[in-house]
């Protein structure tokens, strides 16, 4: 059990992190505090992904060492640590980036409407 | 040549036209809707010609960048995604004819940003449809996401806290998806469809799959506002400019509904959804529940648009709990039922557009004597009307059809009970409006001052007048010809089971 746990370590961050989030997005009153456990949460999908890509056992980067002369390539797949989940995080950063830019500028724009970030505040106000 | 090409201007066209909107608005304000109209124009043809393509010579494998597929990006498109692409594109045209004087009124400043942000929309229903690559779904499902929620807020009184809630439960939503295709890479190192199809049947056992399939449900559950994950839509969909309800209202819905039909019959097979997992009865259960507790809050609400919003809750209900009845006639009712759908719901807030655009609310008491007032899109509100109630022969009668016959079929009464009881429902919630609006004209002459508006003749401007009227006849068309549409289209659509 404890080396199930151990062993698979980055899972449970991952796991952990994520409900931190989740929890914070459910339960946060200010609105700032939400964006932050969004963040959170979207973050630990990046821990995961980085995670499922690595290889135990002083597997590299996929780069070819000796292109040119023959032989010394990592061409077994053992050796490289894969590299697409990688590649797919970036993208996903740049969702995550324009999600929380986007979730700012309407935090921004509540602000200066109901000068208040705390939501039943701003619902009170609404009424 | 150019046919050749037409799966990536469908998506490439309004992307790049978004690009150079903001530089065209500074130059001239006024410009931008005619360019917007221009993309969309492209898009609706590119779509036809694939749509012309797909019914005579089967389906299309584009390879973006010549990557051959499982390692490059690949567009496939069948027959169920070609229908959705000309009604995607089609209804994007139509609103963006519409939106021209009601974004004058609305947002006289934003304009050029809100015609950025509606190809943006555009670009990401039509790419979530298109695309044959789960990650690639991810990002224009974002893309999608995103220009919504910005199109939202910028709407009336508290449309920014009701964006606000849509982004923190759509990004959830769109995290759980991100999980799935995660946990699927992770048994089967590919992100292809079709290669998924292929390498996932003899995975069925691992839990890592069920794993993924449980957060793909979650995640699209929430995208399509089945009930009870459907909080965030009425708020967000009543308080946008009604322009941006008008595109978006139809369309994201049920895009996340061809998701799931493309997740539940391509990636994973029937065998997987039906017969290892009790996706039968979970999917029912959810589509009875979302049917009546949408009729029922509907008959609850005062705002007509809010009211509109719950009728999109009870459609999702038909369009799952068909699903869940596991047969092919009744997923010939509900692909056939998303295309109703769109059009219903289109010309539903075509019409409270220009309701709110004239009387500057949506609030059912300010109806009255609109009948008088408005005669042409009161008409095509009749049409629409009838059409989600489901008389013939308008197209909203022959899905509800088909969705009947399947759950005799499947031998499920009480989804027969369901589908009955949501039609009377509409029948009540639509006659009190056309009451409030035909008959009461009584309530007005007491009024005086509103005796003399409420009498003259005031049309909605031709511009929003001519997309309402073209969608009650495209109704009465889709009514007339639902069997040539089912023989050359949904019958291949729908998967053998």
């Amino acid at each position: 059990m404890l080396e199930f746990i151990i062993g698979k370590y980055n899972f449970w961050i991952y796991i952990i992190l994520m409900m931190i989030g989740f929890y914070a997005m459910i339960s946060k009153n200010n609105l700032i505090k939400k964006i932050i456990g969004m963040n959170i949460f979207q973050t630990a999908i990046i821990l995961f992904y980085v995670s499922i890509a690595y290889k135990k056992g002083g597997a590299t980067l996929p780069i070819l060492t000796d292109a040119d002369a023959h032989g010394e390539h990592i061409i077994t797949i053992a050796q490289y640590i894969n590299p697409l989940p990688h590649v797919l995080m970036l993208t996903a950063i740049v969702v995550m980036v324009a999600t929380l830019g986007v979730a700012l500028a309407i935090a921004i724009m509540l602000y200066r409407k109901y000068h208040t970030l705390e939501e039943d505040e701003i619902i009170k106000a609404l009424k | 040549m150019i046919t050749e090409q037409a799966p990536i201007l469908i998506v490439i066209v309004p992307l790049m036209a978004a690009l150079v909107t903001p530089l065209l608005g500074w130059i001239r304000k006024d410009i931008c809707y005619i360019w917007v109209i221009l993309a969309l124009f492209v898009s609706v043809m590119s779509s036809a010609t694939v749509l012309n393509t797909v019914i005579h010579n089967g389906i299309i494998h584009y390879h973006l960048g010549n990557w051959l597929p499982p390692w490059g990006i690949e567009y496939v498109i069948d027959h169920l995604n070609a229908m959705m692409l000309v009604l995607v594109s089609g209804t994007a045209f139509l609103v963006a004819i519409y939106s021209r004087r009601s974004i004058e009124q609305e947002l006289p400043e934003q304009t050029v940003y809100f015609y950025t942000l509606f190809l943006l929309q555009v670009t990401g229903f039509l790419g979530i449809v298109i695309t044959g690559d789960v990650f690639n779904l991810y990002v224009f499902l974002e893309i999608a996401s995103l220009a919504g929620y910005a199109l939202i807020a910028i709407g009336e009184e508290g449309a920014p806290l009701a964006s606000f809630r849509y982004i923190i439960l759509g990004t959830v939503g769109a995290c759980f998806y991100l999980l799935g295709v995660g946990y699927l890479y992770i048994v089967t190192g590919s992100l292809n469809m079709a290669d998924l199809a292929g390498i996932l049947p003899e995975l069925y056992g691992s839990k890592v799959v069920l794993v993924a399939f449980a957060f793909f449900m979650v995640g699209l559950a929430l995208k399509m506002a089945l009930f009870p994950l459907h909080v965030w839509l009425p708020d967000a969909y009543t308080k946008a400019p009604s322009v941006a309800s008008t595109l978006i209202a139809p369309l994201m819905t049920k895009v996340a509904i061809y998701v799931l039909l493309r997740l539940m019959f391509t990636i994973f097979r029937p065998y997987l959804s039906f017969e290892l997992l009790p996706m039968t009865k979970i999917l029912l259960i959810a589509g009875i529940v979302a049917i009546f507790a949408g009729a029922i809050m509907a008959l609850a609400q005062v705002d007509f648009k809010r009211m509109l919003c719950y009728i999109i809750v009870a459609e999702v209900g038909y369009m799952v709990g068909g699903i869940g009845l596991a047969n092919s006639v009744a997923i010939k009712g509900v692909v056939l039922h998303i295309m109703n759908d769109v059009v219903m719901t289109l010309g539903l807030f075509t019409v409270a557009g220009i309701i709110s655009f004239k009387m500057k609310s949506h609030n059912l008491t300010d109806f009255k004597g609109l009948f008088k007032k408005m005669p042409l899109t009161m008409a095509a509100f009749v049409v629409v009307a009838l059409s989600i109630i489901g008389v013939p022969p308008t197209c909203g009668f022959f899905s509800k059809w088909y969705l009947i016959q399947g759950s005799a079929l499947a031998g499920n009464w009480i989804f027969i009970v369901a589908l009955l009881f949501s039609s009377l429902i509409n029948i009540v919630l639509f006659f009190r409006i056309i009451e409030i609006g035909y008959y009461n004209l009584d309530a007005s002459v007491s009024h005086g001052h509103d005796h003399d508006e409420g009498s003259v003749v005031s049309e909605a401007p031709v511009s929003m007048l001519v997309p309402t009227l073209a969608v009650a006849v495209i109704i009465l068309l889709i009514g007339f010809y639902n069997q040539s549409i089912i023989t050359n289209i949904i019958q291949y659509a729908v998967p053998k089971l």
